[in-house]
């Protein structure tokens, strides 16, 4: 039978980086994937002869520097290639470009509305002091209030001098925008529909709200992070697809000598004594381990991989009424040619960079009411990019990949189980889209994958589909996430962790999760993290 | 040292403060002042006192009591501190009840259903608990309501001891329970309601309050503010309950008018403040729309914040953020109210005789609010819209000739900016909301002598009320405590030396608590310079 140090369960990348920081700090770690890949939700599949796919995360636009650099990602082969620009179709045939660079940003701006380009640069600065706050936040563990343990306190001490650090009225702002809706937010600064529209987006991305709902001017932070970091990690395409950067994860944890098995699906993780000794394999094999960590969702782990039975019971009820809600499907269409966008110019940087169609924020709200009414949206929100305008090695030459992410798709299509007739029809609403800003689209198609909450569950093992491993409302962020009293990665089993979305930070491809678990394990190894650096506050 | 030791110009025109509106508020701060032994000036647009509680006739020989039409939060201390009596001796609460068409009605009894009946035994207990957390979390908000809110920056002693009660009062029911409040604060009512209940109409009725008159789906993340903000307000003790005055809702406004005017203020109705005087930063006084001049060093508006700090005060005072700020608060109504006019006493179905002395509620269940929110969010009114009735002339006769009833119902959601314009969307609306009293109310419509709809857009201009909205603006957790109604002016205080905030637009918000104007003059006569 064999013995590791730590077991990590599941191979997505934050799975990934807790391996990595755990091997690197000595001891013996196992990673035991399902697939028969590595990835999770970050992954580079050949779904189509010819045919590279980032069939579910898409950009690279939130990994945390810090952990790039201790992890040395770039020399174990990840390459970001910062993307060129943008577009948001209107419906009049016009359409708003969006540029990396904050001027000519401005200018087109300028060309809807001179006083939204007025308004632009207050704009960016307020977002800015929001991100400067939150960033620190994002690789620290989040003070459990009622700890009252020193760490803690000293916790607590030290987000409030960062929140000190705010004059009175930049305090006031803050607490406003954490509770805004990003439409209210935006009627703030401006005029214009499509500019409202094509800022909204990052609001709602991955969010089960629509962008008239409290709480969505958060999560707009969520998507700016990588932003503010200014680095060229930001808002970009990793070479080679998304599996690119878990693949680099991988051979650093290689490197350092840590294990990987795939084609190892863990069946149970053993509670006995309200500790850990290991798991049990799908195939029968038995693991041992005194450490288990897992990159599972906080419903998968505990209701499914641990017997419920030894749990807490008002853990297992939190647990239960943890809000996962799937709202998004996923659409990789395989292209034998460049699409053209008519209302482009020609040689447009703007293909180098995330499309859009949706040109009002009400066409977006709508879209969320189908959501609500168990719906997918008849008139979707998209984000689409072609990464293959930046990266060769995906396709052949000539040919291109699409990513289409969709806003909104429902776990369950009112109330029943998704059947193949829904997705395909979900599909159609997705083309027929494209299509409309895009003549002769359809006949480029070589191949398709769709992905609604139903595969994104069963192929993926995200619950109910959600791609953040949990909803970004306040009732599940920090010191809420994933459960009050358990939002330190520790869980009420001595010897389990968890590392996944499902804790804080919260979702994306951004390592911090997977980072401050492993941070928590070393302390209670009372091992020092020296090869963690340490968070960078300021920007 | 007080703004009050600034020697007021001596004139007969002169006094030590000056109250624009006659609102409940308003009222509240005069009465407030004037104990002090103050001078004191109200100075009321309208030809009678009372703001948003004063009655009229809607039609030949009905009358309505005002836009409220029950009273569930006005404050123990301020009733007391200026001898309020409006809770009738009897004690006895008044129900709630909720219609959902098919099933018999719920109705919760006592202090927001301290019993309930129509519906199963357990639910009543799972009711019950939730009911415990809710009234126990939003005690501990209640004590920042009775002061202004803490200043960022600049903490009080006040502050952190009300601070320090507030988290002794988290932490006394254990760890378990102050984790619960801070993971349940900002949550939504959905989630909340259906992680305890099943049955429809009781999640309904906490959607339908938690949302009513507020911008908000019961799904909205933060809704579940606004069903602590109800359990906050205190009758006989109790928190959530609810009643309507010896004499009908018409006693309210006298009630505070008497307050103030047996602590020797002079009011005067039918004077509009056309101006607010203020020079490099410091109020002076006011002008009358006619003319007239009144000198105070101390100048309190008891109405809405857009008004005072738009029109009333010359812009050129204000530095742009904060006039930016101040245009930013989110202020469109999102209510009608309906008055009616009937032969006689409706028979609604399903309910005894005397439970139509109570507060009737249609919502069938979380869905419907929400459903009833969606169009709200384009400018549209809802067709199926929710709505909360009362019948007001059962406790108050001389509203309505003998025999005849009067109906007073407040219908969401009906917004401020309906695309197609009031003109056009009224009487459309009217029809549905008749439709849906008929289907409750058999017969109803042929006994309907005038019904008088109130769009946002009136209730605008009858009472003074920018949007139409009775909280003075959306009360969301953006626009609460120090962003209420915004940072630069949440204390009461405002950047302007002498001009002070005491309508419901300021902390802590709507409803006829007295708390905004009793709040404000406390804050004043503390002397505090912020």
């Amino acid at each position: 039978m064999q013995t590791y140090d730590a077991l990590i369960v599941g191979g997505g990348h934050n799975g990934l980086v807790t391996a990595c920081y755990l091997q690197r700090a000595g001891l013996n770690v196992a990673v035991l994937e399902k697939n028969g890949w590595v990835g999770g939700a970050a992954t580079s599949r050949e779904l189509a002869p010819g045919f590279v796919y980032s069939n579910c995360s898409y950009v690279c636009s939130l990994f945390r520097p810090e952990i790039m650099r201790d992890l040395e990602l770039p020399k174990h082969g990840l390459q970001v290639v910062a993307y060129e620009g943008g577009a948001v179709f209107t419906r009049d045939g016009d359409y708003l470009a969006s540029y990396r660079d904050h001027d000519s940003h401005r200018r087109e701006f300028a060309r809807y509305s001179k006083r939204d380009a007025e308004a632009y640069d207050r704009y960016a600065r307020d977002v800015t002091r929001q991100c400067r706050f939150i960033q620190p936040l994002l690789m620290r563990t989040a003070p459990d209030p009622f700890g009252f343990r020193p760490r803690d306190l000293s916790e607590l001490l030290y987000l409030a001098k960062k929140f000190g650090e705010f004059s009175p009225s930049e305090m006031a702002e803050t607490l406003r925008f954490w509770t805004m809706s990003i439409s209210d937010f935006l009627d703030e600064y401006f005029e214009t529909d499509v500019i409202k529209a094509y800022l909204a987006i990052s609001g709602i991305i991955g969010t089960a709200l629509g962008p008239m709902s409290p709480g969505t001017a958060y999560v707009l932070l969520h998507h700016y992070m990588g932003e503010v970091d200014g680095s060229v990690g930001a808002w970009g395409y990793a070479r080679g697809g998304m599996g690119a950067v878990t693949q680099a994860l991988s051979r650093s944890f290689e490197a350092a000598g840590g294990t990987i098995r795939t084609d190892a699906e863990v069946d149970k993780i053993f509670t006995r004594g309200g500790r850990t000794s290991g798991v049990v394999l799908a195939s029968g094999e038995e693991v041992r381990a005194k450490l288990v960590v897992s990159n599972a969702d906080v419903k998968r782990t505990f209701l499914t991989l641990v017997d419920e039975a030894t749990l807490p019971q008002d853990f297992v009820h939190r647990v239960k009424h943890f809000k996962m809600r799937g709202s998004s499907g996923k659409v990789n269409i395989a292209l034998d040619s460049l699409p053209e966008f008519p209302a482009l110019p020609h040689e447009s940087s703007c293909i180098r960079g995330d499309l859009h169609f949706t040109d009002t924020i009400e066409r977006m709200e709508r879209a969320y009411d189908d959501w609500k009414a168990g719906r997918w949206s008849a008139d979707p929100m998209l984000d689409t990019m072609i990464p293959t305008t930046l990266d060769p090695t995906m396709t052949s030459p000539g040919k291109h990949f699409m990513s289409c992410f969709v806003q909104y798709c429902p776990p369950k299509v009112e109330g029943r189980d998704w059947t193949d007739a829904d997705r395909d029809a979900f599909a159609e609403t997705v083309v027929s889209q494209i299509a409309d800003y895009s003549p002769g689209f359809r006949d480029r198609i070589v191949h398709m994958e769709v992905r609604t909450p139903r595969e994104l569950e069963n192929e993926v093992g995200l619950t109910e589909g959600n791609i953040f491993q949990g909803e970004l409302t306040f009732d599940q962020l920090l010191f809420n996430r994933p459960v009050p009293g358990y939002a330190q990665y520790r869980s009420p089993i001595a010897g389990l962790y968890m590392c996944g979305s499902s804790t804080h930070p919260g979702g994306g491809v951004m390592g911090a999760p997977g980072r401050n678990a492993a941070m928590e394990i070393l302390r209670d190894l009372k091992r020092s993290p020296e090869q963690m650096s340490k968070a960078h506050d300021v920007i | 040292m007080t703004s009050f030791d600034v020697p007021a110009r001596v004139t007969t025109n002169a006094y030590d403060a000056i109250v624009i509106g006659a609102g409940h508020n308003g009222l509240a701060a005069a009465a407030k002042l004037g104990k002090s032994g103050r001078k004191i000036l109200v100075l009321e647009a309208a030809s009678a006192p009372g703001g948003a509680a004063r009655g009229r006739e809607f039609a030949p020989g009905f009358r309505s009591a005002g836009l409220a039409h029950l009273v569930n939060r006005l404050d123990p201390e301020v009733a007391r501190d200026l001898g309020l009596t409006l809770a009738p001796k009897s004690g006895a609460a008044m129900p709630t009840v909720v219609l959902d068409g098919a099933n018999e009605p719920a109705v919760l009894r006592g202090a927001y259903g301290e019993t309930i009946d129509g519906v199963s035994v357990s639910e009543a207990e799972a009711f019950g608990k939730l009911r415990e957390k809710l009234v126990y979390q939003a005690g501990i908000l209640k004590r920042f309501l009775r002061r202004p809110p803490p200043q960022l920056g600049a903490i009080g002693i006040g502050d952190i001891s009300t601070l320090a009660a507030a988290g002794f009062g988290l932490i006394r029911k254990g760890r378990a329970e102050g984790r619960d409040f801070l993971r349940m604060l900002l949550m939504n009512v959905a989630d909340v309601a259906d992680e305890y209940l099943e049955d429809d109409r009781l999640k309904g009725l906490l959607a339908f309050d938690a949302t009513l008159g507020i911008h908000l789906g019961p799904r909205s993340p933060t809704s579940l503010l606004g069903l602590y903000y109800r359990l906050t307000g205190e009758v006989y003790g109790k928190a959530g309950g609810q009643f309507i005055p010896e004499g009908g809702m018409a006693a309210v406004a006298p009630a505070f008018l008497k307050a103030a005017e047996k602590t020797g203020v002079t009011i005067r109705c039918g004077a509009r403040v056309g101006r607010i005087l203020a020079d490099r930063g410091r109020a002076s006084g006011v002008v009358l729309a006619d003319g007239a001049e009144f000198a105070a060093p101390v100048i309190v508006s008891a109405v809405h914040p857009r008004t005072t700090f738009l029109h009333l005060l010359d812009p050129a005072e204000s530095d742009t953020g904060f006039l930016r700020s101040i245009s930013h608060i989110r202020t469109a109504g999102n209510v009608a109210k309906l008055d009616l006019a009937l032969e006689r006493m409706p028979n609604i179905s399903g309910l005894t005789g005397r439970d139509h002395n109570g507060r009737i509620v249609i919502a069938r269940s979380m869905e419907h609010v929400e459903t009833a929110f969606n169009p709200a969010k384009y400018g549209e009114f809802s067709p199926d819209p929710v709505m909360e009735i009362v019948l007001p002339s059962l406790a108050d006769r001389t509203l309505a000739p003998d025999g005849a009833c009067t109906l007073s119902a407040l219908i969401q959601y009906a917004p401020y900016k309906l695309k197609m314009g009031w003109a056009a969307g009224k009487p459309a609306f009217l029809r549905i909301v008749l439709d849906i009293l008929e289907r409750h109310a058999p017969g109803i419509g042929k006994t309907i002598i005038a019904a008088d709809l109130s769009a946002p857009t009136d209730i605008e201009t009858e009472y003074d009320l920018p949007g139409g909205h009775w909280h003075h603006g959306e009360l969301q957790a953006d626009q609460l405590l120090i962003n209420r109604p915004t940072r630069a002016a949440s204390g009461y205080a405002t950047p302007i030396d002498g001009l002070y905030l005491a309508s419901a637009g300021a902390h802590p918000g709507g409803g006829i608590s007295g708390l905004a104007g009793w709040n404000a003059a406390r804050h004043i006569l503390s002397g505090a310079k912020r």
